[in-house]
């Protein structure tokens, strides 16, 4: 038990001296990495702007109130695009994601030396790319419109599913997938029987969050020309029209909760 | 004999559906495919556009053998005798190098790494309190209410969105960047930290309450010892999404590579976009890689 001295007498404390005095030594460090961090972002910041912040911030909200409830009629097809973006993202992104989790999966893969690395490189480099970033590659590809919003949501959704699937896939229960081996069941057959029905819960709840996430992200892809509400964001924006902004915020944020909720629910309803 | 046989054998078996009631699952089904063509139906596809398009597709998928060829040239001409190379170029001419520095690449690198350290350290500072707050076993409830509307808008607002606020408030820079992944860190951090401590052990708190603790003992010594491999991973996971996420804040002016990668695209320069992408991808292949060692040490 480490102790200390003081005045003749044995006091408890948590560590011993040494691994104390280099957990102060490991804190110190990280201390002054983020002095140094905050300070340059202090060193790029136009610090006689902040003066007037409580001003700018007062300005934007009273022009942004009350929002142009009238406009909300158009924002109808927007929203519509949006919904479309992510549901048939999520649906396109599964269909791509499913054979990349076999073959990811440690017990399903057909080769761990050749295989099992591509399948990993697949979901690294689409997970790590933001779902902006492939919209506005493919912006520049198949031109501004839905379409691109749609590819990017389904090529960024790869990874994410494919992660969740092949760890759900390397869970399974190995005593069932014998038992249809033990049938006599091709590779095929024992697939379907083995092991399908063992991932079908993970596989629905996955989709049903991935769907939530997707519908997040897409509401934002029209600030690059990607399709769905946030064009008519960034248009609002670049005009400085602040109730039309106030009231897309308000749309975009309800669609977000009551994606969030249908998620929750359909999530706790297979689980 | 076939017909005489199956009706001694009985029905042949078959795989129980997924959803049990069919009413249910035929609507499902029929609504989802009558969903789909519709909505699929209403996308605007402009063949020319894509034809055309993809001579800047092929052109992005070669700018990454031109980025790995810059490379090898690089490394070659840095050390010529390894390579058999004779050129005799200056590595510090070579394209490679060029497209480091001139494009501000490694500029626009390092304000995101900035942003991403920063604001992950106030985040954690910030969301500890928070998910002490919101926990129910700990707080009481009108703290409980608080703490969690605090966590229920952080999360139910995109960064994206927050940070063309903040911009619009603050001005372009990294400070809007910081602010935004800092309040984002808030809702995913305080929300799981908050969970696992209402998930924690009980009896091991109780004990140290016994002894006579303070607040301030008990939770220094009853909760936190039992959620700190948690926090320690949950914290490195969320310094790999806020590099991510940093890269893109940057395309509203929030600061960080995303503004070079916006400016590459306009300018169709696919080798800056190719560089900036690997970079990104390594980096969190690194990051995530760190989180790994990093959890399985704690854990």
């Amino acid at each position: 038990m480490p102790t200390h001295e003081k005045n003749g007498l044995k006091v408890w404390q948590v560590r011993e001296t040494k691994a104390q005095l280099i957990r102060w030594g490991a804190w110190l460090i990280g201390l002054a990495i983020f002095i140094f961090a905050w300070k340059e972002i202090s060193d790029n910041t136009l610090w006689f702007m902040m003066d007037n912040v409580g001003e700018v911030v007062a300005d934007i909200a009273g022009r942004a109130t009350p929002p142009a409830w009238s406009f909300i009629l158009e924002l109808g097809g927007p929203i519509w695009d949006t919904l479309a973006i992510a549901t048939l993202g999520t649906f396109f992104s599964l269909i791509m994601a499913v054979p990349v989790a076999f073959l990811a999966a440690r017990n399903t893969t057909p080769s761990r030396v050749f295989v099992r690395p591509i399948a990993l490189l697949i979901i690294v480099s689409t997970r790590s790319v933001n779902s902006l970033i492939w919209a506005l590659l493919l912006v520049s590809i198949v031109g501004p419109g839905v379409l691109a919003g749609l590819i990017a949501i389904s090529i960024r959704s790869i990874g994410f599913c494919a992660k969740l699937l092949y760890e759900a896939i390397e869970e399974i229960n190995v005593v069932q997938v014998e038992a249809i081996k033990a049938t006599g069941a091709s590779r095929m057959q024992v697939m379907v029987y083995g092991i399908v029905p063992q991932i079908m819960p993970a596989f629905a709840g996955i989709a049903v969050f991935r769907w939530d996430i997707n519908i997040r992200e897409s509401t934002v892809l029209g600030l690059v020309g990607a399709g769905g509400i946030g064009l008519a964001l960034q248009s609002s924006l670049n005009v400085l029209a602040w109730p039309k902004v106030s009231l897309i915020l308000l749309v975009i944020l309800v669609a977000v909760v009551i994606g969030e909720w249908v998620s929750a629910k359909v999530r706790g309803a297979i689980i | 004999m076939s017909a005489a046989l199956e009706a001694k054998l009985g029905r042949a078996w078959k795989k129980p559906p997924f959803i049990a009631n069919p009413v249910f699952r035929w609507l499902l089904i029929g609504g989802s495919i009558a969903y789909f063509v519709v909505a699929l139906g209403g996308i605007d596809v402009s063949w020319d556009r894509i034809v055309k398009g993809m001579a800047y597709g092929k052109r992005f998928i070669f700018a990454f053998g031109e980025i790995f060829g810059a490379f090898y040239d690089y490394i070659s001409d840095l050390f010529p005798d390894l390579f058999g190379n004779t050129s005799g170029r200056d590595p510090n001419d070579s394209r490679w190098i060029e497209i480091w520095t001139e494009k501000e690449i490694i500029k626009g690198l390092y304000e995101s790494i900035v942003m991403t350290i920063a604001s992950t350290v106030v985040g954690i500072a910030i969301s500890i309190p928070i998910a002490l707050g919101a926990a129910s076993n700990i707080a009481p409830m009108p703290v409980y209410l608080f703490c969690r509307s605090i966590i229920a808008l952080s999360r139910a607002l995109n960064e994206i969105i927050v940070a063309i606020i903040l911009v619009a408030i603050l001005g372009f820079g990294p400070l809007a960047g910081f602010i935004t992944l800092s309040f984002a860190t808030i809702g995913f951090l305080a929300k799981l930290l908050a969970e696992d401590i209402e998930n924690m052990n009980k009896q091991q708190a109780e004990a140290v309450k016994s002894t006579g603790a303070s607040w301030g003992q008990w939770i220094n010594f009853g909760v936190q010892p039992q959620v700190m491999p948690r926090l320690i991973g949950l914290s490195m996971y969320r310094l790999d999404i806020n590099f991510r996420e940093s890269a893109v804040l940057g395309l509203v002016g929030a600061g960080g590579i995303g503004a070079t990668l916006n400016t590459a695209f306009d300018r169709y320069e696919f080798d800056t976009v190719a560089a900036i992408l690997l970079t990104i991808i390594v980096i969190v292949m690194i990051l995530e890689y760190l989180s790994g060692v990093i959890r399985g040490k704690v854990q």
